[in-house]
This record gives C-alpha cells, structure tokens and sequence, in this order.
C-alpha cells in the first residue's frame, strides 16, 4: 500500500493515488485550522459586545411633571439619550393640524411609539397636550434643537409652526416629533413607553399597556 | 560557513562585509536609495510624499508621550488634556504638535493625492501603488476619526455619535453593528476605551505596514515625474536612465528643504495659531461631552467636510435629480458610445439597477451609500482614465476644465461641510454632489476626446 520510496523521489515522482491523499490531507488541515482560528476569534468579538455593567443602566426614570409651565421644555436623561418633555399650548396644538400636508409620516405608520401615542398629538390620551419624546434625530442621532417659537425662523422656515431642528444634517420636525418632507431624516422621533401616577411620569415604563 | 547568495552589492568595509553576508544592509540601501533613480525634475509637488512620512513619525512620537498623561476613561480624559495643556510640561506644546500635526498630515496628504492625479502617477504600472494609497487614506481617515474621540469635548462626542450612527443603515445587522463597535447602547466610556486601543496600537501598526507596502510597490515600478513620461526608455551605457538620479543624496537634499518649509508653516501654526480659527480645534470641544445637548453647529474636522456635505446633501429631490441624470447617461450610452452591445448590455443593467434603488431605499441609506461612493471613487481613478498622455501638461482641454470643476465642487463641499445647513446651500450641497460624481463617472470620456499635445521623449529640465 504505502510507497516507501516516496522520501527517496522528488513531489513529481508521486503515484497519483498519493497525490491525491497529500492533497486531501492538507486541505483537511488547513480546513481543521480554520475552524480552529475561527473559534479562537469568537470570544475576542463577544468582548467587544455592552458588558453586564452596560446593560444595567438602562432603568426606568422618574420626572414630577407639574413643575413644567406650559410652552416650556425639559430634557431627561433615559438610557444615556436625552428625552424631550414639552407641556405644549393651545396655539401649539392647533399647529399640529394646519401642517400635516408637509409631513413625511403624518401617521406615524412608519416610526417607532406605544400604541397609545400613534395619534396626531403623539402623546397618550389622558394628557394629549405632554410630548413624552426622544430627542434623538432618525437620522443619524443627533439630538435636535428646539424652535417652539411660531413664526418665520431661519432654519425652520417662513410659516414655521415651531418643532425641533437638527444642526446635523437639517432635518425637520414638527412639535409632536413628526419629520417634514425631504430631510435626510424619513422616520419621526421614536416616543418611549411612559405611564403616569398623579404628577410624576415614569419614562421607560408602561406596565406593557396599549391604550 | 558556506555564503551561498552573491550579489554584485559591494560592501563599504570589513564590518559592512561581516553584516551583509548576514543580512541584506548594502543591497537594501543602494537598491532603495543610493541606486533608486528617480528623474531629475522632480518639483515642489514631489514634497508630499517624504513629507507624509514626516508627519507619521511626528503623530507616533508626540503621541507616545500624550499617551504618558492622558486617560481614556470617560469621567477623567477630558480634565486629563487639560491637565497635559496646563501642568505637564511642555504638555501644550506636545499636544499642540499632535492636534496640529493630524491636520497638517491630511494637508500633505491630499496634495499629495492631487500630484498623483496631475502628473498620471496612478496610471500604469503603477495601480497598486495607487490602490494602496487608497487605502492608506481610509486608514488615516480611521485614525484621525478615532483620536478625536479622545479628548472627549462635546463635539468629540456627537461626532463620533453622527459617525457611528452610518452604520445604522446596512440593512439586518446595522443597529446590532453599531451597538458592537459602541460596545454600549450609546457611546459612553466602553467607546472611548476602545477606541483609545485603537487609536494608538492597532491603526498606527496598520498605516506603518501599508506605508511599507507603498513603498515596496512603488520601488517596484519607479517613480513618476512631472511630464508623465518613462525615464527607463533612455538608458545610458550602464543601463541606467540619462535623466535619473539617485535618490540618495539628491532627492533626500532636496525633499529636506521641502522638510525645512513645511516646518516653518506647521510649527507656526503650533506656535502662534494652533486652533487655527475654530478649524483645527473646534470651539464647542473645550466643553467637556454632554449626551443630553448636541452642540448647536455640529461639524466634523475639515478634512472630513467634502464627504459630510455629500451625506447631507442626500435628500428626496437629489435622489430624484439622480435618477434623472442616470436615466440621461443611459439614453445617450445607448446612441452615442463607442461600446460593444455586451459592454451595453452590462451598463444598462447596473443603470437599471441604480435607478430601482434610488427609488426603494431612504435618503438617509442612500446618504450613506454617496459618502462611501465618493472615496472609492478614488480607487477607480486609475481605469477611469484614458487620456493617451499622462501630465496635466500634455492633457487635453477637456481635463483641464473637468478637474478644474471637481476642484471647485470640492471645496464648496468642503466649506458647506463646515456651516450650518440652510435650503440655499443644501442646494448648493446637491449640485457640487452631482459634479463630483459626474467627474468620476464622465472621466472615461472626457479624457478621451479633445487634442492633447505630443509628450517629450526627455523630460523637461534645466539646469540651474
């Protein structure tokens, strides 16, 4: 079976059954060597994911929303984003309605929010005029500034009806979150799951309802 | 002992004898420098090149000793630089030479880029040397990103927020990509630290090597010069080209008194204008880093702006703008080029194929997509090219006007990149995005129509 003589003649001097098997050996042990290195890159990646430590942070946060005037707004820090909280005025809420045409997502159909807050107000029923939000631009996360004043504004337009502006890249948004028409921005600011007791919101937080 | 290679490198003395029967030193340094023959009209432009291996040996110095001061740790990097700026000694200075010295390496490096594209030094043979290049740049680009993390200022942190956030786009793994390379669901301390890893170990290693590689792929083709032409097609009796000189001491002596002007305007700026005006260190990064409140001009450094521009500029009307002109380029490809029907056949299915997916995919991918298309651009320059001749000075006119427009696109991009955004000039923003594809995409053809003029067969040289 085995050549003996193989040792004595050079690469070329091999039966072709031989060959064969050199061929077949050292593409298995390269193939072995492979998987080998491969698994060996695997836990340096995982080291590289949110450690433990990272993925606690993310708890509820509380805020006693009856210290806000309205017209006025207050950033909270959730999970290390700023979370916009806007008591808006009447004039305000009228806005929402006389601009949806200028909308990308007048609906929200397309963006992230509880149920109970896909509504032209964005905002949970039981207190339409509160805008819980993200203030984290969909495009590419920075955080948008805000022109809750109505009327001509450099950035936001001649017939503004106040919303938030992102110096990034100048995507638009309405004072419900909602992004205008051809911004690079496409989706509106997700709105986070939040339940109220009395005066004090709870951000991150819905006991999972839906209306 | 038995020497079994010879070659006809003749060592200096007994000791060099000793070594080079040990280890190549003569043969290297006569067939890299004392013999390398380069040609003799080499001018300012031929600067940028050892002057870009200058800058690298000065960012890996002045940043082994920042390393010495700094901690990438999110609570204490940003009282830690100004701790290197106020007690260190000398702190300012080394940190100075750094944050200055990443700026000035970006300068030489596009000029040094520009040369290449002037004198043809990407055509070939010497497309590797150019792809390399390349990607050297992605690299520096990498790097530079990553530093200016470090500092951990406000605008260190939206930018790296703004950055990071592009790879949220790639369709399936993007968020869960992004959330990899952050290590935390925002950027926070873990991003910092790991950045600061590679910042300082793994990219520098990086860009030496492919520095290394430039080199030996150069060496291996020789040197291009200002007329674009061959100087090994008119050998001497030794076989060696009549219009070359050694590179040692010649071209060394000369790239020194580039040396000595790049450091009277580098070290001037360091001394007397290290901000440079808000545009080397920018204003809203002596603040520390604030995740509630983005800074109210968010820009990135300015060699990164022609690029941000592209990405901003990639609205609804610019995607539809480019479906149209895309639809223009196939309607006259198909009457008009002088292309086999298989070579047809090819392009309208890409350019159909272009045109579904400027209809299906968002602004913002499509964003994304553009700013990643405007630098491999570059790595097609070489068989974008067609012109006969290889010097801007032999070049047809239509070149000439071409590049003279992709130059002006480029730093209108550059400038808009730095401002905020308003309707006019995101306007502005899409129409220079159009010419600065339109000068990749078109360079097969204006490149190979209009008269060009003979090329010498010497190059062009007087002596002084």
């Amino acid at each position: 079976m085995a050549d003996n003589n193989v040792s004595d003649v050079n690469a070329n001097g091999m039966s072709v059954e031989d060959q064969k098997r050199r061929r077949f050996l050292t593409g298995i042990t390269a193939g072995f060597g492979a998987v080998g290195v491969g698994a060996a890159v695997v836990p340096f990646v995982l080291s590289m994911s949110p450690s433990e430590r990272a993925k606690n942070a993310g708890a509820p946060v509380q805020y006693d929303f009856s210290k806000i005037q309205e017209g006025q707004l207050v950033k909270v820090e959730w999970r290390g984003k700023p979370v916009v909280l806007l008591k808006r005025s009447g004039e305000m809420m009228a806005g929402l309605d006389t601009i949806k045409g200028s909308l990308a997502d007048p609906d929200s159909a397309a963006s992230i929010q509880p149920g109970y807050a896909q509504n032209n107000q964005r905002a949970d029923a039981a207190r339409p005029e509160l805008l819980v939000m993200e203030g984290v631009c969909t495009h590419l996360g920075c955080s948008p500034v805000e022109k809750l004043a109505i009327g001509p504004d450099p950035q936001m337009g001649e017939d503004s009806q106040g919303g938030f502006f992102c110096p990034c890249h100048g995507s638009k948004f309405d004072l419900a979150g909602r992004v205008y028409k051809d911004v690079p921005a496409t989706t509106n600011m997700p709105v986070p799951p939040y339940k109220f007791e009395g005066s004090v919101i709870t951000i991150g937080e819905d006991d999972g309802r839906n209306a | 002992m038995a020497i079994h290679r010879h070659d006809n490198h003749k060592s200096a003395n007994a000791f060099m004898e000793w070594v080079d029967q040990r280890f190549p030193a003569t043969k290297v340094w006569n067939e890299h420098l004392a013999e390398y023959m380069a040609a003799k009209n080499f001018n300012f432009w031929y600067f940028f090149g050892s002057l870009a291996i200058l800058m690298l040996v000065v960012q890996i110095a002045t940043g082994i000793f920042l390393t010495m001061h700094y901690k990438p740790d999110a609570e204490l990097a940003f009282a830690s630089v100004e701790y290197i700026m106020r007690d260190v000694p000398f702190g300012w200075l080394v940190r100075y030479l750094h944050s200055t010295g990443a700026s000035m390496f970006f300068v030489v490096v596009y000029l040094h880029m520009f040369r290449g594209v002037i004198y043809g030094s990407h055509r070939e043979p010497r497309e590797l040397v150019w792809l390399i290049g390349c990607v050297i740049f992605v690299a520096l680009m990498a790097e530079a990103f990553m530093g200016y993390l470090l500092p951990w200022g406000n605008m260190s942190y939206w930018g790296a927020q703004v950055i990071l956030s592009l790879f949220d786009v790639i369709p399936f793994v993007g968020p869960a990509l992004t959330e990899w390379i952050r290590g935390d669901f925002v950027i926070s301390d873990a991003t910092l630290n790991r950045f600061f890893a590679f910042h300082v170990i793994l990219l520098p290693l990086i860009l030496v090597a492919l520095v290394f590689l430039h080199l030996v792929a150069l060496h291996q083709v020789g040197s291009n010069n200002p007329d674009g032409i061959d100087i090994y097609e008119n050998l001497d009796e030794d076989g060696k080209p009549v219009d070359g000189i050694p590179f040692f001491p010649y071209i060394v002596i000369k790239d020194l008194i580039g040396v000595a002007g790049f450091l009277i305007v580098y070290l001037g700026i360091v001394f007397f204008w290290p901000d440079f005006g808000g545009i080397f260190l920018e204003k809203d990064n002596f603040a520390p880093a604030n995740p509630l409140q983005t800074p109210p001009d968010i820009v990135p450094l300015w060699y990164f702006t022609p690029f941000y521009s592209i990405l901003r500029a990639s609205t609804t009307s610019l995607l539809f703008a480019l479906q149209i002109i895309t639809g223009i380029v196939f309607i006259w490809m198909w009457l008009r080029a002088k292309v086999s029907i298989k070579a047809k056949v090819a392009l309208s299915v890409v350019a159909a194929g272009v045109m579904v997916g400027l209809m299906l995919g968002s602004g913002k991918a499509w964003g994304v997509v553009l700013m990643a298309a405007a630098i491999v651009c570059f790595f097609l320059l070489p068989w974008l090219d067609r012109s006969p001749v290889y010097s801007i000075r032999y070049r047809s006119m239509p070149f000439k006007i071409a590049l003279v427009l992709f130059l002006v696109a480029f730093f209108i991009l550059g400038y808009l990149g730095m401002n905020a955004p308003t309707p006019a000039k995101t306007l502005l923003a899409q129409v220079c995005t159009v010419i600065y594809f339109a000068f990749f995409a078109l360079m097969p053809w204006f490149t190979s129509i209009g008269q060009t003029k003979p090329e010498p067969s010497r190059v062009t040289y007087e002596a002084h």
